[in-house]
């Protein structure tokens, strides 16, 4: 799934350029290889994320971090998206809070996510940005599609009603991990994570049981089993710490 | 400040929602001195009054009795309100969405029931549930935007006291209730 980064240009001879643009009318100055998201949360400019985690690579799947750039019609992913020499963002235009919205209503109707039952209840992101966004209710027909929940794994679960797929689980099981028992079947919201050949959690040969899935998943979609409603807070400050240890050693995970 | 009136329904619901509203304690007392409740649990009144300033509505719409309900509360109130996640996303009611009816039905009134010789005939019904005096269920549960045009929402499982206060407080003083920050789904 993910296509391994270049090998990294010596800086010394290629020093990376810094640009000037606007983003919200603020002057800001990056280096070429930030991301909008990146600058942006810099100058404490706020831009909701769902598939974003620090420490992983970006994926641009959830669309929440959407912005508006003069003189595009199209809205970009703040996530990965570069920004160029005097370019002019607008981060919290009416249309793109709009357009927020509605992805996320659109997410809570393409699975079953019922807040008041769930183990993340109180610890969801899912939720969290519901509130953020000012989302009490959602314009679109619920679909109430039919997933499964496998807890065949020893000591986790995962239930795919909850599922957004972030592929939050994935990255981290291939870039951190590095045992990619996780990744992703199907097209569209019809998209299901999957371990191994799409087997039983429990049966898969190459999960280590590290559990790293589970606490990057921003809703409880994947959680410790023994866990009851509201009881499963994620644990994640390991990541970038994780991320930078890997580094260090070299080889194809380096950044 | 004028009295206005106020009717409380519980369609698909577990009256989480109707204790929370009980659960304001002494600021009940004084929401009692500007509320009329024309129409409630709470009260004993069967039929829904001609007209009613405000409804809150609990619970999710599952039967042909809710569906019926629903359209005559929207007739008949100024003002609707969604109270709950039962109302906004069919929450609980509606896990069984994915599920047939019969399926449904067969297992919570035939698998799960007490064990057949604990029963009168000793023998688990075969033909299934008969709907002669209960309200037939619809397919799925829907939240009641789905049928009606809802003016305000409190979300939440159940909505916190304090929030319903401040929705009916705002209410009455006239202005529109900005419900951003008060509660969540899940609560």
């Amino acid at each position: 799934m993910k296509q391994h980064p270049p090998k990294k240009v010596r800086s010394d001879l290629n020093p990376s350029r810094l640009l000037t643009f606007k983003i919200d009318d603020r002057d800001v100055t990056a280096h070429e290889d930030e991301t909008i998201l990146s600058v942006a949360r810099q100058n404490n400019i706020i831009i909701p994320t769902l598939c974003h985690l620090d420490g992983l690579s970006e994926r641009g799947a959830c669309r929440l971090c959407i912005v508006e750039v003069r003189g595009s019609t199209k809205l970009l992913p703040a996530c990965v998206t570069f920004p160029r020499q005097d370019m002019e963002i607008i981060t919290n235009s009416k249309r793109v809070i709009n357009y927020r919205k509605k992805i996320l209503e659109l997410l809570f109707t393409e699975r079953n996510h019922v807040c008041s039952v769930c183990v993340a209840n109180g610890h969801c992101e899912l939720q969290n940005l519901a509130v953020e966004l000012g989302v009490d209710h959602v314009r679109y027909p619920y679909l109430y599609p039919r997933h499964d929940v496998d807890a065949s794994h020893s000591r986790f679960c995962i239930d795919h009603n909850r599922c957004v797929l972030c592929l939050r689980c994935v990255r981290v099981c291939d870039e951190i991990e590095g045992a990619h028992t996780w990744d992703i079947m199907g097209r569209g919201m019809t998209s299901k994570v999957i371990t191994d050949l799409n087997q039983p959690w429990g049966t898969s040969e190459t999960c280590t049981g590290c559990g790293k899935c589970v606490q990057v998943c921003p809703t409880g979609a994947l959680t410790e089993k023994g866990k009851s409603v509201a009881e499963m807070s994620k644990r994640r400050q390991f990541l970038p710490y994780l991320q930078m240890m890997r580094g260090r050693q070299g080889g194809s995970w380096q950044k | 400040m004028a009295k206005i009136s106020l009717a409380t329904i519980w369609l698909d619901g577990c009256s989480g929602c109707h204790m929370s509203f009980l659960d304001m304690d002494e600021r009940f007392l004084d929401l009692a001195g500007q509320v009329d409740i024309l129409f409630s649990p709470l009260v004993d009144n069967k039929v829904f009054p001609d007209h009613v300033d405000v409804t809150l509505v609990e619970g999710a719409v599952s039967n042909d009795s809710d569906k019926k309900n629903i359209a005559i509360i929207r007739q008949q109130s100024t003002i609707v309100v969604a109270f709950g996640d039962c109302a906004i996303t069919a929450n609980v009611p509606g896990m069984r969405n994915r599920y047939p009816v019969e399926a449904v039905l067969q297992r919570a009134y035939i698998e799960n029931a007490a064990p057949p010789q604990q029963r009168s005939n000793g023998q688990p019904s075969k033909e299934g549930i008969s709907f002669h005096t209960v309200p037939q269920l619809a397919r799925m549960a829907r939240p009641i935007h789905e049928c009606i045009p809802v003016d305000f929402f409190l979300p939440g499982c159940p909505p916190p006291p304090r929030a319903i206060l401040y929705l009916l407080t705002e209410i009455l003083a006239g202005r529109t209730p900005q419900m951003h920050g008060w509660t969540r789904f899940g609560a």
